[in-house]
């Protein structure tokens, strides 16, 4: 399988502070891919500046062979490289429905002329197709008419994931998608991240819980003080000296 | 939409039939400050398209300016028959507007407000020091008024208030249609969306930027619209008609009417002018409305954070209970 999305040398700097330095690390296709870090690693620094968030200081980051760093988020976006964010970012005050209308903006771009005019019942109907599609594959659909911030927690993170699937993503990049969530939820959206690979999605996520990367990535890249640590498979990671290092600090003799 | 809801058809007849008799139980000022009140409307719903973006704007007012003055200036100086000016008036708004989102959409919230005043205030000034071709501080006076329409039969004189208010009345339905309809579309969603979570919004490829932008210059447009009708109606124009004081009085229809429904702020610009126009007037103490403006505000702030539209809300869902129970008793 061949790399999607590869990041070069990548470094963000926030005035002394080096946040991320010489980061360098490729995500195959169909992976998930897991990039891990004790706080303050440099993780959603980096995933702020593969969607545009940010720009880099210095390095790149290339999809499919063109590079995207720089580049404004909405145009990342068009690339086919979807975000979701940390906590329950949606947009609590609009319906479960309206939420995953916002992410078929890409598909079926509204037309101020179809507006005005009041002729855009065709594409709107396509893009409730397509959003209740999406809602039924994250199991939403009971909720469709309800408010997004009214639903519970692990249902607000499953449609923060909707709206960005929606968008019809190539890559998805979850911020901590299972924060918060108690293990009975954690189960559910492990299963869905499955299901998400499976339509041939290629997923990179950020994560603490380490029941959910060991047993979801295929490979991780771990992180430290905003560099590459190592990266390898869960069971090299899970025994890795320098991680275990990271994480725990360094064994000292008790002489 | 599932059936034909008669009862909504019904009031919709009833509000016609009300709009249509009502300058004729009016005195000859009122039927003027009815004239007014119509522009007004148009003003304020233009407005709340920009708020839906979560951006509130002091140039609003301006904006409204600049179509007035605009269509005033082409009539004038190139001598454009007066419908047709009135759409380049419009339009030419919404190009200013455009050109001033620039500078204005580096900034959001409360730095977006100061900024569109001073960016309002600046295109003020240039009208005031400006006599050619802007008239200076005593504005531009005998405007073309829109020209009689000659049916052979019947005459239509827009010096009368009646008639002008009847086609200010078609003219602003005609532009509040249009309004809602691109807040029910796509476009409004997205403008929600940009409200609510400009980043989200941002991540599944909506750009945010454009959007403000067209959300500002949509408005502004009608709120130019809106300028062109006064401007060709009162004939003259001038500085002062649009200054930060009549801005506050747009901003208090919005926020005593609230914004979360199209209605709430044609109800409070109803309300707010007939208390101006009735109460105030009645005491004579109408030079005192910004006090009394400012003390409402203040008022619904505290008691009524949600606005008039939402005890609107609160009548018509008990109603709708009220009518639900009536219907069991029959049974």
């Amino acid at each position: 399988m061949s790399d999607i999305l590869i990041v070069s040398d990548l470094g963000k700097q926030f005035g002394g502070i080096k946040a991320v330095d010489g980061l360098s690390f490729a995500v195959r296709e169909g992976d998930i891919h897991g990039l891990i870090g004790p706080n303050g690693a440099g993780k959603t620094t980096t995933f702020n500046l593969i969607s545009g968030f940010y720009k880099p200081t210095h390095g790149y980051v290339k999809f499919f062979d063109e590079e995207i760093s720089g580049l404004r988020m909405h145009h990342v976006a068009r690339k086919g490289v979807i975000r979701t964010f940390q906590h329950s970012t949606l947009f609590a005050e609009l319906t479960v429905l309206d939420n995953v209308l916002v992410g078929t903006h890409m598909m079926f771009k509204p037309s101020l002329t179809a507006a005005f005019l009041g002729r855009e019942r065709q594409s709107r109907a396509k893009a409730i197709e397509r959003a209740n599609e999406v809602l039924e594959f994250f199991g939403l659909q009971a909720f469709v008419d309800q408010l997004a911030g009214e639903l519970s927690h692990g249902h607000q993170r499953a449609l923060g994931m909707a709206v960005a699937m929606a968008s019809q993503p190539k890559i998805l990049l979850l911020d901590e998608p299972f924060t918060g969530m108690n293990p009975e939820e954690t189960q559910t959206m492990m299963g869905l991240m499955g299901k998400l690979r499976d339509t041939g999605i290629t997923l990179l996520l950020v994560e603490h819980d380490m029941t959910a990367i060991m047993g979801l990535c295929d490979r991780i890249t771990v992180m430290n003080f905003g560099k590459l640590l190592t990266e390898g498979k869960p069971l090299e990671i899970r025994n890795h000296p320098d991680v275990i290092e990271a994480y725990l600090g360094k064994q000292k003799n008790a002489s | 939409m599932s059936k034909p809801q008669p009862l909504i058809l019904l009031s919709f007849l009833l509000l016609a039939v009300v709009l249509i008799v009502l300058p004729h139980g009016l005195s000859y000022s009122q039927r003027e400050i009815l004239v007014f009140l119509t522009i007004n409307i148009l003003v304020v719903s233009s407005y709340r398209l920009l708020t839906l973006t979560g951006e509130w704007s002091l140039g609003h007012i301006v904006m409204m300016g600049v179509g007035a003055y605009g269509s005033a200036l082409y009539t004038k100086e190139l001598g454009v028959p007066v419908p047709i000016s009135m759409i380049l008036g419009a339009l030419t708004a919404g190009i200013i507007a455009w050109g001033l989102s620039f500078p204005l959409f580096r900034m959001k919230g409360f730095y977006f407000l100061i900024g569109s005043f001073a960016a309002g205030e600046i295109i003020r000034l240039l009208w005031k020091r400006f006599r050619d071709p802007f008239g200076g501080p005593k504005g531009i006076k005998r405007i073309d008024p829109f020209p009689d329409i000659d049916f052979g039969f019947v005459r239509i004189d827009f010096f009368d208030p009646v008639n002008y208010y009847y086609f200010a009345l078609i003219i602003v339905i005609l532009c509040l249609v249009i309004l809602w309809r691109i807040e029910k579309s796509m476009i409004g969603l997205t403008f929600h969306a940009v409200h609510w979570q400009d980043k989200l919004a941002e991540s599944t490829g909506v750009n945010v930027r454009a959007y403000r932008t067209l959300a500002l210059v949509i408005s502004a447009t009608f709120a130019g619209l809106a300028g062109t009708l006064l401007a060709h109606y009162i004939g003259t124009v001038n500085p002062n008609v649009f200054d930060i004081e009549q801005m506050v009085f747009v901003l208090t229809w919005a926020i005593v009417g609230g914004t979360t429904t199209i209605y709430g702020p044609i109800i409070g610009c109803i309300i707010l002018t007939a208390l101006n126009e009735i109460v105030l007037r009645e005491i004579g103490l109408e030079q005192g409305r910004p006090l009394v403006y400012g003390l409402i505000l203040i008022a619904s702030v505290l008691f009524m954070p949600k606005g008039l539209e939402d005890v609107v809300k609160k009548v018509i869902e008990l109603m709708k209970q009220h009518v639900f129970r009536g219907r069991i008793k029959d049974v």
